[in-house]
């Protein structure tokens, strides 16, 4: 069973982001970078089957610049057998360059699963998984809450609007995972020490000219100050007042 | 903060992976296990399996062969969120496991260090006696040699992890009448089961069966205690306790100045606790005077309090260097005797200085168990008698001053 886990770097979703100067871009001075948190359940499903099955290997794939290295090292931390860091300092909005990147790599590389977190918490596309398997003419089920696989079929399940959707698909495919898949581990002290020694390919990558480009961020507006509309029982017609007339949320 | 100099990639992904079980598993349970005094069972087992409770051991005797600062990065992590962990792990890093891998026999190492750098068992040091604190060289626990082995008889008092641990450093007095005080003590090992069997049975740790367990040699009663409450202290009890001479641990008569080096890097340790206590309660001060509204504002907005926090996090900048620097002197086997005293001196004082604060900046809810500010401020205390109290680090950096100008 071979098994590719395709990882992003993205900001840690608890710092707090500033605006570059030009307007378009985040200063990423101070902020503190992870795994992207959805990859990691993507890793560890990985992770998982592979010791379920007794053999097989898992690869790290991260597109992006050089730092990305440390991002693939917490994989292989985790378990992982090797990585490769497909590098460039581009980046891109159009989830399609990405994933053509990324397709170059996968292709032919004999996977009998390719995992991607459901999206990156940064751009929150929730694109490149699914362009991906379009890309490489694979099944593609995203989102997914659970997993098995038999027989060359995988068998997954989606949680959908007031229920749970299951469905099967030949291999190889590409999946995407959703929180609940799994319960990620910690990598321990002697991964972390392995991860050192465990293959780190580094491949330069050109990305295609997306046809996108950011025009401006801009920051969500600043809440307001919550108010105490009163106390007791006797408060409640003005809070439903309140809620109806000014959050307009009734 | 500050990232240091002696700093790597490892070492960021180790406090990143500390610093997230911390957070999740620790923090949750930290309040109920101080309230209840109960030793946490399920997070030791954990810690295990995550390789901290033996962090730098070698592969072979069953550690993770990380180095000294990585070691100090565990304990200050895991200090932010509860001290009685960090502790867990220092106590029976240092205290229980350390004097077997430097002053032990292969067979020894063979034999003990497998089972305590896994967490399987629990380790600790048996040195402080009723009439013997401070002053250590005052042991009178007595061992008395046998042909092929030593009757000890005596009593340790205050001993991290003497009930739940079964596998312990105790010194005992094999010279009564040596030329010099601190002359003629010895180290040996000796075992017993945990008093915990049925938890520790349950959660699958904490007992080894196959282990020889040492007759006569007991727990006493559980200290009440002001803080650390999720940490074990008890009495340990020798009574015609029958050690084989293969327990003995390092040359006879060489235990006084064996614990003296088992306690520099001891010292560290505890330095890296209290550091890391101070910063957990300035995380809090950070986030609670932020939330805090009095007069229109957040509390953190008035000038008075901007003076607090800035001299907290000043502090403890300078005691993070203290700290680290004294690890890394270890770690590059150069003297730091000094150092390591200097850095728990001033990192236990500092802790306690900076948990007053952190509960008076939350007001009355500080002083409420609501907060962990309470607890913390409890927990640090003793960091300032542990291991050598305050007095004695001052005596130790005096002597490394004068030594050589003054007879003291
Ligand atoms: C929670 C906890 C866990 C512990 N764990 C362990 C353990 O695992 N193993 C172990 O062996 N011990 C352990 N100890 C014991 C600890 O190391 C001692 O309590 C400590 O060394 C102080 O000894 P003492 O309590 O006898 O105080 P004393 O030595 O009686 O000191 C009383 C006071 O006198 C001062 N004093 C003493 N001598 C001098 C002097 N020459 N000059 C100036 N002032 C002086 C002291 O600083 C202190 O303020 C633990 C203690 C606690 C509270």
């Amino acid at each position: 069973m071979k098994i590719a886990v395709c990882i992003k770097r993205v900001p840690d979703t608890e710092t707090r982001i500033k605006i570059g100067a030009d307007g378009k871009s985040i200063v990423e001075d101070g902020v503190k970078f992870v795994l992207n948190p959805y990859d990691e359940y993507a890793i560890e499903e990985a992770l998982q089957l592979k010791e379920k099955s007794g053999d097989g290997e898992v690869v790290a794939i991260a597109m992006g610049s050089a730092a990305s290295q440390e991002t693939i090292r917490g994989a292989l931390a985790m378990g992982a057998d090797r990585g490769i860091l497909l590098q460039t300092d581009a980046v891109s909005v159009n989830p399609v360059t990405v994933a053509k990147v990324l397709a170059a790599e996968l292709d032919g590389a004999g996977y009998d699963l390719i995992l991607f977190g459901k999206y990156a918490v940064d751009d929150s596309s929730q694109a490149v998984g699914t362009i991906v398997s379009e890309l490489l003419s694979l099944p593609s089920v995203s989102a997914i809450g659970h997993l098995e696989l038999a027989d060359g079929k995988g068998t997954a399940e989606r949680e959908i609007e007031g229920g749970v959707e299951v469905v099967e698909f030949s291999l190889p495919a590409v999946v995407t995972a959703d929180k609940g898949l799994n319960e990620p581990r910690y990598p321990a002290l002697r991964g972390i020490m392995m991860a050192k020694k465990k293959p780190l390919e580094v491949k330069p990558v050109e990305l295609g000219d997306g046809g996108m480009t950011v025009i401006q961020l801009a920051l969500p507006p600043e809440r307001p100050e919550g108010r105490i509309v009163g106390e007791g029982p006797d408060a409640v017609p003005a809070l439903i007042e309140a809620l109806r007339t000014e959050a307009k949320v009734l | 903060m500050t990232d240091l100099p002696y700093w790597t990639e490892e070492h960021h992904q180790i406090r990143e992976m500390v610093r997230d079980f911390a957070e999740n598993e620790i923090r949750p349970i930290a309040r109920e296990h101080d309230l209840e005094s109960k030793f946490p069972w399920q997070t030791v087992k954990r810690m295990g399996e995550l390789g901290l409770m033996g962090a730098t051991w070698s592969d072979e005797l069953g550690g993770a062969g990380l180095d000294y600062i990585s070691y100090l990065i565990i304990i200050e992590e895991l200090a932010k969120v509860d001290v009685s962990h960090a502790i867990t792990v220092s106590a029976h890093t240092t205290l229980g496991t350390s004097p077997i891998v430097n002053f032990g026999t292969e067979a020894q190492k063979q034999k003990y260090v497998p089972l305590l750098a896994t967490g399987q068992v629990l380790g600790g040091f048996g040195l402080t006696e009723a009439q013997a604190g401070s002053d250590a060289g005052g042991t009178a626990t007595f061992a008395e040699e046998k042909s092929d082995h030593f009757v000890l008889n005596g009593s340790k008092v205050f001993i991290t992890h003497a009930g739940v641990g079964e596998i312990f450093c105790v010194t005992a007095r094999t010279d009564p009448h040596p030329a010099k005080r601190t002359d003629g003590i010895t180290s040996f090992i000796v075992c017993k089961d945990t008093v915990d069997l049925d938890r520790a049975r349950e959660v699958g740790i904490g007992h080894a069966e196959d282990l020889e367990k040492t007759r006569g040699v007991k727990a006493g009663k559980k200290e009440d205690k002001m803080g650390w409450r999720a940490s074990d202290t008890r009495e340990l009890i020798l009574e015609d306790a029958i050690v084989p001479k293969e327990d003995m641990l390092g040359e006879q008569g060489r235990g006084f100045a064996n614990f003296l080096q088992t306690l520099d890097s001891g010292r560290i340790g505890v330095g890296a606790l209290s550091l890391g206590l101070a910063e957990g309660a300035l995380n809090e001060s950070l986030a609670y005077t932020s939330e805090r509204r009095q007069f229109g504002k957040p509390v953190a907005a008035f000038q008075g309090v901007h003076f607090q926090l800035a001299d907290m996090a000043t502090e403890i900048e300078a005691a993070r260097h203290l700290v680290y620097h004294a690890g890394w002197l270890k770690q590059n086997g150069k003297p730091h005797k000094k150092e390591a005293a200097m850095a728990k001196l001033f990192a236990s004082e500092l802790c306690m200085r900076t948990t007053i604060k952190a509960v008076q900046l939350h007001g009355g809810y500080g002083y409420t168990t609501e907060y962990p500010v309470e607890r913390m401020m409890r927990d640090a205390k003793v960091c300032e008698i542990g291991e050598g109290t305050s007095e004695i680090q001052r005596i130790v950096i005096a002597r490394q001053l004068l030594g050589d100008l003054v007879q003291l």
